[in-house]
């Protein structure tokens, strides 16, 4: 492993492997114990350092480190010195003096967490930038594929919504592919990046089309304020079009499962009797978040001193 | 707790083959006896947890030994101590290893553990955490194929196949057929 | 004050003597010998006119943090230029003839190039309605050249009115070609990569829609149009198509839209952000060809200083712009000269005549002869250097050729006869 977790574009096939074996290993060694603690990571210190509101992602993290009895210090940018005007350089040396060990990133800038490597001597774990990338997400989702349908090579996945606007669906296909899924992008034209050609998926515009050969369907939050920007006329007509509801969920196999990163528009992008159905994984991603996000600071942190 | 002595430090083995197949098999099955005889009506609580990677199959060998002696079963286990280790950030991280434990768990058992070659005694401490963290045992006793002395920690162990006396500049190689396609104890200069 | 300078070949031609006299070049020719005179060795060294850039952000009012019309004026005379355009972005806007004169004014108190300032188009910038165009082409800036780059003027009525406005006193409209609209939270440009870094295209179509709606106003109402750093393939088409209509439009390129590819903002590295966008190399080698052919009639900097707390940042935070000034030249050398698609002529042709031509500049980008002002540089062009932003003489850093070995030296640069670098180190 590198030093950071930047991008799911960076991991290697073997490197993602790791971490994922690595979640499994550490899911089986907390399964069924009272104490649900390992003394790993004493002494380190892991800044969450949030810049947009994240609550879910936040007390993921907050428990993975946690768990793994590093010290957490929770760093909003809401009331902070960051919003009295102290730049991203600022913020990360004066967390880096007071001994941090590890700074995990959310902002809304793109890049953000790679500028942030460049300046500080920790690691830095990128937990969601801008429209760029979402890598623990991704690692999470694959991990969860891989649970429930044993494998990851050869797994159709299809990803449903904004996927312009979507770190998300960006981790995933570069780490699905690597990891051997068929990734199929579908989504409004409007709503899919010019030069999405050279991304190794296919893309669609009929989700009808694609569900019967889905073995994973991932859902996108879709916000309602894109119709403003004329990214889609209504948010009815989006969800006429691109909303999984049970009609649509009854075209997949048997086996085919239904993923979302949340939090969800349940009505607009899915159906609340789709999420609360025995396809969905939704929930058990949450759980899955903590494993691998303990992974991954156990694979950056556990062996640099 | 009774252990064996440690062998005495900075006394070097002549490098080469220490035990070869055969003597392994002859060290295990003294362990079994040895283990049968201290158990005495604890044996059907008894539970060998080996700590991987060679103490795993080791930990199974033994039980497989223990039954054919004795005609009673003896649950096993793995306890993987890699999160447990104070020196993580010397070694580097590694990948994690499988910590399975019986069905009927630890708690008030008599629970022995297993590994190739007892040294600092560093291992042994992290899989006493771990444990702690898994159960609450009745008593935890130890049991390696080696000794071979240098001790950091007061640690002894319970049952010792061998006692070897070896320098620090030594290493001592535990092949096994389960990982390594022989049974083989070997000590080499580095 | 007389100056002969020994050796040198001028537009890469023979070596010669050139005795500077009284601010004009007084005698060109083989063997030169003049008491009293001080000699400047020229052995090797190429004499070009003085450079002349179209578009450079000096900063002052407003940023002087970023830069002064001193420090601009220096790093400007260091790159070899003798005159340059001096945006109307600043802090107040140069939209009156107040504050046009006053940057005029600057310029002549630091001496080491003409400083020719350009109006804004619009009060404030704004793209409302016209700022006092006139009354800052009878100022003493004598401005010609009238732009709100940094902005478009996207209203398509009042780009026409201001085309048609200027044609009283010869001006010229330097157009930032960029459809706001299409730009909205663009920060690069919009293809491959911009999908894959997360980051919000800026779409070639958004410059190219204005320079076709430009040059066909252009050609309506009869005037002269200029569009400032063309930096895609089509623009290139278009701007080709419109000459061969008779359209009069001329057009820049920038030198870091002659190097760099898009391929730099993978970085993140702010230092990378321009606008336009750095593009791909398909474009790179479109403007390079249609800067050898003269569709795009000169090399402009858009030096655009920023200090560090503007670059020092996340990528979107970040202020676009980069330096220029002191590497163009070197920026030329290695994009077009090097590989054969511009002689020293061609180099001063875009570099100096033409620009002065566009700006309607009489002093600059004249040929070295008897008679003619004595505003020239000479080049070594076999030196070979690494770009330090430390050393540069501008008050920012904000270099995108940091580290970057480049050929091409100006050893001396004279304005008026007067040296304002010798040695490669500014003279005051």
């Amino acid at each position: 492993m590198k030093r950071h977790l930047l991008e799911a574009a960076d991991l290697d096939r073997d490197d993602a492997t790791l971490v994922l074996d690595t979640a499994a290993q550490i899911d089986a060694a907390l399964a069924g114990r009272e104490v649900k603690k390992l003394p790993t990571l004493r002494g380190r210190t892991v800044v969450n350092l949030f810049y947009e509101d994240s609550t879910r992602t936040r007390i993921s993290f907050e428990l993975a480190a946690k768990r793994l009895s590093a010290d957490v210090i929770n760093f909003s940018a809401k009331g902070s010195s960051v919003s009295k005007g102290e730049s991203l350089k600022d913020t990360a040396l004066t967390l880096e003096a007071m001994g941090s060990d590890a700074i995990v990133v959310r902002h809304s800038a793109s890049g953000a967490p790679h500028r942030l490597a460049n300046w500080v001597q920790g690691s830095v774990v990128n937990a969601g930038d801008g429209t760029h990338e979402h890598p623990t997400q991704a690692l999470l989702d694959a991990y969860t594929i891989r649970r429930r349908l044993g494998r990851l090579d050869g797994v159709r996945v299809v990803v449903v919504g904004d996927v312009l606007h979507s770190r998300v669906a960006r981790s995933n296909v570069w780490l699905l592919t690597t990891l051997g899924a068929q990734v199929t992008l579908v989504a409004p034209p409007t709503l899919l990046p010019v030069g999405v050609g050279s991304w190794p998926v296919e893309v669609s515009y009929d989700l009808d089309a694609v569900l019967p050969k889905a073995d994973a369907v991932m859902m996108l939050r879709v916000q309602a304020e894109r119709m403003n920007a004329s990214f889609f006329p209504s948010a009815r007509e989006y969800s006429r079009r691109y909303g999984l509801d049970a009609v649509r969920m009854a075209a997949l196999s048997d086996d085919a499962i239904v993923m979302h990163p949340g939090p969800m528009n349940r009505g607009m992008e899915i159906a609340a009797d789709v999420a609360d159905s025995v396809r969905s994984t939704i929930v058990e991603q949450v759980g899955n978040g903590v494993s691998v996000r303990m992974a991954v600071l156990y694979l950056l942190l556990g062996g640099n001193a | 707790m009774a252990g064996s002595p440690e062998p005495p430090a900075g006394r070097a083995s002549t490098p080469g083959v220490l035990l070869a197949p055969a003597d392994v098999a002859r060290v295990v099955d003294r362990m079994a006896h040895q283990l049968i005889e201290k158990a005495g009506e604890s044996l059907a609580d008894l539970v060998l947890v080996g700590i991987p990677t060679r103490g795993a199959p080791l930990a199974r060998r033994l039980a497989a030994r223990v039954a054919a002696f004795s005609g009673t079963a003896v649950d096993t286990g793995t306890v993987d101590i890699t999160l447990y280790r104070d020196d993580l950030r010397l070694r580097g991280v590694r990948a994690l290893e499988d910590t399975v434990l019986p069905d009927a768990g630890i708690d008030g058992r008599l629970v022995v553990l297993v590994d190739d070659v007892l040294f600092s005694g560093r291992s042994v401490r992290a899989a006493l955490d771990a444990l702690r963290d898994l159960g609450r045992p009745r008593a935890v006793q130890l049991a390696v194929l080696v000794d071979r002395g240098h001790r950091e920690l007061p640690i002894r162990a319970d049952y010792v196949g061998k006692n070897v006396p070896t320098s620090r500049a030594q290493k001592v190689r535990v092949h096994l057929a389960e990982t390594d396609g022989t049974d083989e104890v070997v000590v080499v200069e580095q | 004050m007389t100056t002969l300078i020994k050796g040198a070949r001028v537009l890469g031609g023979e070596p010669a003597d050139l005795l500077l006299k009284d601010g004009r070049v007084a005698a060109v020719g083989g063997r030169l010998s003049v008491p009293g005179a001080t000699v400047v060795d020229a052995d090797g060294l190429v004499a070009l006119p003085g450079l002349v850039d179209l578009h450079t952000h000096l900063r002052e009012p407003g940023r002087e943090d970023a830069e002064t019309v001193e420090t601009g004026s220096r790093a400007a005379a260091l790159g070899g230029f003798t005159a340059v355009h001096a945006m109307a972005n600043t802090d107040p806007v140069a939209d009156t003839a107040g504050v046009v004169e006053q940057v005029w004014r600057l310029g002549q108190e630091a001496g080491l190039v003409d400083v020719v300032p350009v109006g804004a188009v619009t009060v404030g910038l704004r793209g409302e309605r016209l700022a006092e165009l006139g009354a800052m082409a009878d100022s003493a800036a004598r401005v010609r050249v009238f732009s709100d780059d940094g902005h478009c003027v996207a209203d398509p009525a009042l780009m026409r009115r201001a085309l048609e406005y200027v044609k009283a006193f010869d001006g010229v409209v330097a157009q930032h070609a960029e459809e706001p609209r299409l730009t909205v939270g663009a920060q690069m440009n919009e293809g491959d990569r911009s999908a894959r870094l997360g980051l919000t295209g800026w779409p070639a179509a958004a410059e190219e829609a204005v320079i076709a709606r430009d040059v066909l106003l252009a050609q309506h109402v009869g005037a002269r149009l200029h569009v400032c750093h063309v930096s895609t393939a089509g623009s290139v088409e278009l701007l080709r198509w419109a000459k061969s209509r008779g359209v009069q439009v001329t057009a820049e390129v920038t030198p870091h839209h002659l190097l760099l590819t898009e391929a730099c903002a993978e970085s993140y590295d702010p230092v990378f952000k321009v606008n336009p966008p750095l593009r791909t190399d398909e474009d790179v080698h479109a403007l390079r060809a249609g800067l050898a052919d003269g569709t795009i009639d000169a090399v402009a900097t858009d030096h655009a200083p920023h200090a560090v707390e503007d670059k020092e940042s996340e990528w979107a935070q970040a202020r676009p712009g980069m330096l220029g000034l002191e590497q163009a030249l070197s920026v030329v050398l290695e994009a077009l000269v090097e590989p054969g698609l511009l002689d020293w002529a061609g180099v001063a042709d875009r570099m100096s005549v033409r620009p002065a031509a566009i700006g309607r500049l009489d002093g600059h980008g004249r040929p070295l002869a008897p008679g003619e002002p004595a505003n020239l540089l000479l080049l070594d062009p076999a030196a070979r250097a690494t770009v330090d932003p430390a050393a540069l003489a501008s008050r920012s850093r904000n270099s995108p050729y940091a580290g970057r070995e480049l050929p091409g030296r100006v050893v001396a640069t004279f304005l008026r006869g007067e040296a304002t670098v010798l040695d490669g180190k500014a003279v005051k």
